[in-house]
This record gives C-alpha cells, structure tokens and sequence, in this order.
C-alpha cells in the first residue's frame, strides 16, 4: 500500500486509496481509518526520502535568508513550513521551486539534483500568495497555460482543463477573466493551474491567508481531499500555527533561516524543544526553575514556591536556568486539594475567566503572584464547577504534562 | 444602561422621517462639500471650453470663410445684413491642389515610422529601467527626463550644428574612413527622422515604463514556473500586459509627431512637406487664413481618429493591468 520511495505511476487523477495518516479524518474512500497502515515513512529508516534538502543556505547581501537547512520530505506528504514573518520559509519554497539559485547546498527531488536547473524544467510547481493568475487569460487559458507549453495535443489540453476546473468546482467559470472572479475563485483557479502539469512537487506558499475564516476551513479541507486523491506531494509555507496542524503531516518550524523543530502536529505541539516552539503554537504556561540536584524530576521553581513534577527525557542535560511548559488544557482545576504521586499542586484564586462556548479560559493568579491561565471543556450545560471572580481554586498537573525546555 | 435608553429616545423621531442631528449637519456638510467637488471637477472643462473648444470654433468658421485683403483678412464671420454666410470653397481646394494631400501623407509617414522607431528604441530602454534596481531606476529616469532641462530649440539647433558639413557626424565618419567626402545629412528626411525620434523618445518610454514597472512579478515567476521560457514569457505575459504603455506612448509621439512644424522646417529639406510647414506657410507667408483653419481642421480630425482608437484600447485594459 505504501508507495513511499516509489515513483507515481499510478495515473494521479483516479482516486486513490492511497497513503493517510491519522491526521486526516476526511477521507475519499470509506473505508474505515483503523484499517489502514499509518503514514509514518519519516520513521522507517529504510525509506527512500523524495525530496533531500542539504545544507542549503541563501544569503542576500550577507544576510543569511536560509541558513543551512537540511530536511527529507517523502512522497505522499503534506509538509508544512511554519515561521513568522521574514524567518526565511518563502525563500526556502523560491529554492525549491528554482526562483533562487542557493548560495551553497543542494536539493534532490525524486533522485534527480535540482542544481542548475531553471524553474521551468523542475517537477515542480507552485501556488502563489497573489494567486498570480494571467490577468488577460480567461479562467480555462490560465489553466492551460503550463499544458500549451508542454506541447500537448489540443484535445488532451481541453480533457484536462475541464477535469480541473471540476476538480476545483471552477467548470461554470471557464471563460471567466480573473477581475470577474473572487478572490476565493480566483485562488481556486491558480491551484488548478498548478496542478494542471501533474507536478511531482505542489510548492503553496500561504494557500489561505487572504481568504476570510468560513472560507478558510473550506479550503483547508478541499485542499486536504485534493492532496489525498491526487497523492502529489505538498509543502506549504504558512505563518498560522493552526492552519499547518489542521493541515500537515509533519511541520518544520523555522526561526532566523534555520529549523527549529520538525515534527508531527502532535510532536510540536505536546513536545515542544523551544521555548520559541512552544509560545509559537498556541497558549502556554512557562515556569523557570532549576533541576533539584537529587532529583532531576523535581523542578525548584521560586516563582511558584512549590517544585514541579517533570519528567526531564533521559539523558537531557539540565542547565542551572530551566524552564517548565504547561498547556493551558493540561491543568485541571478542582476546589480540594487533589493529592497524588508526580501531581503539582498550587493554590490561587480566579482573576479573570471568560467563556467560549466549547471551552472556557481562566486566569488564576497563585498565592505567589505567577499568573497562570487554565483551560477546560464545557462538556455539560452546566459546568461541574460554576467558578467565579476572586474565588480560591486549587490548580494541578500530572508530572508527564510537564515539558522540561532548556532552551 | 444609559446607551440603551438614548437609543429609545431617539427611535421616535427617527421613525416619523425627521432627521437626527448628527444627520442634520451631515446634510448640512454635504451640501457645500458638493459644490466644491463640483467646482474642482468644472474648472479643467471650463478651461478646455474656453482655450480650446472656442477657439477651435472659431477657426472652423474661419474655414469656411473667404479670404480678404484687409484687417482681418476674411470674410466677416457674422454679417448682420446677411447672416452667417459659408462657403465650402476652402476644402474643396485641398482636394484640388496636390500639395496639400502630399503634406499630409508625408505628415503621416513621418509621424508613424517614427512613431514606430521611438517603440523599437524605447521598449527596450523602458524594460531595462524597470528590471533596474530600485536604486538605479530613478537615476535612469532623471537621464531619460533631463533634456527637456534644455530648451527644445536649443536642442534642435545642436542637431543642426551635428549633421552639418563639417558637424562631428560627419568628421566621425571621415576619420573612421567610412566615407571619402561629407554626406548630406542635414535637410534630408534622415535629419527629420533622428529628430523627432531624439524629441518624442522620453514621451514614449515614461508611459512604457509605468506599465512595465506596474506589472507583477510573480506573473512571470508563475509563467516560468509553468514551463515558460524566459522570452515565451515575455511573450505570453509582458507583452500584451504592456500593450496600454505601447498604445499610451504612442499617441503621445504620433500625435505631436504628426502636426510637427520645428523639427522638419530646421531639418528637413525642400521636399520635406510635413503638413505643419504647410499650415505655415498657408497663415504667414499667402495670409490665406481660411485656407489655412481648412487644412488645421483637417488636421484635428485626422488626429481625432488615432485618439478614439486610444480611448477605446486604455480604457478596459486599464483594469486588467492592475
């Protein structure tokens, strides 16, 4: 089933069972996802890598945009590169598309060395910021365009185009010029373009960005389903936390032109290496400390008062300055004191709580003065606890929601 | 609490069509601010009414005139014994005597090739100042603009003083042993040509570079990255992207170019007849006004005809570029 390593030669516009990771609910098929094998090839040593970058750097004016990266990509993936803005991800997806020239490094796409090759003889093909559609093209001719320069026949040309255009549901808007279209539409057109010369490689640089929210979760998924039926490898560039978890099999987050941590949503986000990782998905809790001498799992923390149960990963160094990383949702509130082997326990009273709906926030300020913010479910209409303002709650951990970062 | 009950207060009057005050000094507002919109957007209409529209009148009256000895040297436009009188016998003439249609073909010529060198020459320039680095650009631009620092006159005199016999064309020539003897430069239709062309090239390249300048690069990264070679690109995306700069600045040489009077009467020869010198020579020399506002009429309308064509290309073209 897995056709990591191996070339495509499966026709990609039929519908393929193909490779799935448990990231991706939505499937084209029926049949039931416990069934199918995971889509985990950045774990079997022996798997074939379909893109190799190496050591690629670019410099522009002695500032280094890309500094030295290295990253296997394998076939099948929809891998995300997440950083804030100028931390070098767009210029990375110019490199990989050919836009750039890399100063030093190189990169391999299904065995064959990108070095010296212009963008238009690369198995690559990339979906804009800006869309970038031909303003005096109609919607077919955009979509034709990379086809016509291929040589292919006229009615192969027009099969595929109409293909596509129902592939992105654009087929009513075929001789459409861009300004009469939406943005939204107008994205849809540039992914089909994109597409249109069954590239090995689809390079997305920021897919959703200038779409508004309800569009966006569309997209998302469309853009999901698409990947999933065609099997073509993604990598998309993209600076919002949630929109590479919701989409990714695997995120490289970078920071100043360099990886600082590749993993799988899951990984990033429950083991975060950084602290810059760590803040840069979503809402968490950081407590400085140092390793109690005796017992490595014991954090002193002076701004809390009581030491933190961890569990530092062996043989992690500890340094004398560390930091102890909480999720929001891992802290449980509860008006006893709860008692147990490894658990954290601190005592505050609520400063501020606000209700979502799904799930409600609270900001508990601890009789040391830390301020620590706690989330929990509303999974019943009425809240087992019904806090209020300024009322004095009891907050705990179990030691494995401890993150130990020491950087 | 208190957002609440103003909101109440106010609903009544509301419903009832009477205007809140906030509305009352909007309206109050709007009515001045329209009539100084109104004033802003009149006065260039007021001013093509009165320099150019009028006067444009009148010289078509004049052209159907007779011509007179005397002061003014035609016919009285409004008699008021007779009325307004007219008489077709000025253009009736132009299609008699040969010089006129000559003037205006040669006119035409003229003004399209060199309409067309100044696209050759300035497409190119254009392109290369808009792939220019920032820093670069405007210098480039500033080189392209600098000579309208001098006066127009000047600059043809300096041409003048280059072809001549013994003008430094000719002494390059001699020493690079490309000839034996000067050539005739100055007054022929080549001197004509190099002029307009020096003249109208800023005029085409500034149009040419605001539209290629405009154009967004990842069109032409989106090109190549579909397989588009660099020139099939330029093809495909650059050029037809550019069309409104190429038709824009155009116009702007072919035009002028067109009723052109300096240029040919200082460099041209005897049968350079552009139909500018023939005007000239209608108004100042045989002081046969109404012939004269004949052939300028005629002239507009032969201009006129380019200008609609431009219209119609700018103006849908002008969203797509964007």
């Amino acid at each position: 089933m897995t056709e990591a390593g191996g070339k495509a030669s499966i026709n990609p516009w039929v519908p393929s069972a193909g490779p799935r990771t448990a990231h991706h609910r939505s499937r084209s098929d029926n049949r039931p996802a416990a069934r199918l094998s995971p889509f985990v090839p950045w774990e079997d040593p022996t798997a074939e890598p379909f893109i190799r970058i190496e050591n690629l750097s670019k410099t522009f004016d002695g500032f280094a945009a890309v500094d030295g990266v290295s990253l296997d990509i394998f076939q099948g993936e929809l891998f995300a590169i997440l950083g804030g803005s100028g931390c070098g991800k767009s210029t990375l997806l110019r490199l990989l598309a050919g836009f750039e020239t890399p100063t030093a490094g190189e990169v391999v796409i299904d065995g064959a060395n990108m070095a010296g090759r212009p963008p238009y003889e690369r198995p690559t093909n990339m979906m804009f910021q800006s869309y970038a559609v031909f303003p005096h093209y109609t919607v077919a001719d955009n979509v034709a365009y990379g086809l016509r320069k291929e040589g292919l026949g006229k009615t192969e040309i027009k099969e595929r185009v109409t293909e596509l255009l129902e592939l992105v549901q654009m087929q009513d808007f075929a001789r459409r010029k861009p300004r009469q279209l939406s943005g939204g539409q107008q994205q849809r057109v540039a992914l089909a373009r994109a597409l249109a010369k069954r590239p090995k490689v689809l390079l997305l640089d920021e897919p959703l960005a200038a779409l508004d929210r309800n569009l966006r979760e569309r997209t998302q998924f469309e853009l999901m389903n698409i990947q999933d039926r065609l099997g073509i490898t993604f990598i998309v560039v993209t600076h919002d936390q949630e929109e590479a978890m919701t989409l990714a099999t695997r995120i490289a987050v970078m920071d100043a032109g360099r990886f600082v941590q590749i993993g799988t949503p899951t990984e990033i986000y429950e083991y975060p290496n950084s602290r810059f990782v760590a803040d840069f998905f979503g809402a968490i809790n950081l407590f400085e400390g140092r390793a109690d001498a005796g017992d490595p799992g014991r954090i002193i923390c002076a701004e809390t008062g009581v030491p933190i149960h961890a569990e530092p990963t062996a043989g992690q160094a500890l340094p004398d300055l560390l930091f102890v990383a909480v999720r929001p949702e891992k802290i449980r509130l509860s008006r006893e004191a709860p008692a147990g082997e490894g658990v954290t326990v601190m005592h505050g009273t609520v400063e501020d709580l606000a209700y979502y709906g799904n799930h409600s926030v609270y900001r508990v300020r601890t009789d040391q003065g830390k301020l620590v913010q706690v989330s929990s479910q509303n999974a019943h209409r009425s809240a087992e606890l019904a806090l209020e303002w300024d009322e004095p709650i009891h907050l705990s951990w179990p030691r494995d929601c401890s993150v130990v970062l020491t950087q | 609490m208190t957002a609440r009950l103003r909101r109440v207060r106010v609903s009544p009057g509301a419903k009832l069509g009477r205007k809140s005050p906030a509305q009352r000094k909007a309206a109050a507002l709007r009515r001045p601010e329209r009539l100084w919109r109104r004033t802003v957007a009149g006065v260039p209409y007021l001013w093509l009414l009165v320099f150019f529209l009028a006067p444009f009148a009148i010289v078509m009256r004049i052209s159907f005139a007779d011509p007179l000895i005397g002061q003014p040297p035609f016919t009285p436009l409004y008699d008021e014994t007779q009325g307004i009188q007219l008489t077709a016998d000025n253009y009736r003439f132009l299609t008699e005597d040969d010089l006129y249609w000559v003037s205006y073909l040669k006119s035409l010529r003229i003004a399209g090739v060199a309409t067309l060198l100044c696209l050759l020459i300035g497409y190119p320039m254009a392109y290369g100042i808009a792939r220019a680095r920032t820093v670069w650009r405007n210098v480039l631009l500033l080189l392209v603009i600098l000579p309208f620092w001098t006066s127009f006159l000047l600059r043809v005199y300096a041409w003048m003083g280059m072809l001549s016999g013994q003008g430094v064309v000719n002494k390059a020539l001699l020493a690079l042993g490309l000839v034996d003897q000067p050539v005739q430069i100055l007054y022929t239709d080549l001197a004509v040509y190099l002029g307009i062309v020096y003249t109208y090239l800023p005029f085409m390249i500034l149009p040419l570079y605001a539209t290629l300048e405009r154009l967004d690069d990842d069109l032409l990264d989106a090109a190549a990255d579909l397989g588009g070679r660099p020139r099939q690109a330029f093809l495909d995306i650059t050029l037809p992207l550019s069309v409104p700069g190429v038709v824009a600045g155009s116009m702007l040489v072919f035009i002028p170019a067109l009723g052109e009077f300096v240029i040919p009467s200082l460099l041209g020869g005897l049968d350079t007849l552009m139909i500018g010198r023939t005007l000239y020579d209608e108004f100042f020399v045989n002081r046969d006004w109404p012939l004269a506002s004949a052939v300028a009429s005629v002239l507009v309308l032969i201009l006129v005809v380019p200008i609609v064509i431009f219209q119609r290309f700018s103006q849908p073209d002008r969203e797509t570029v964007r």
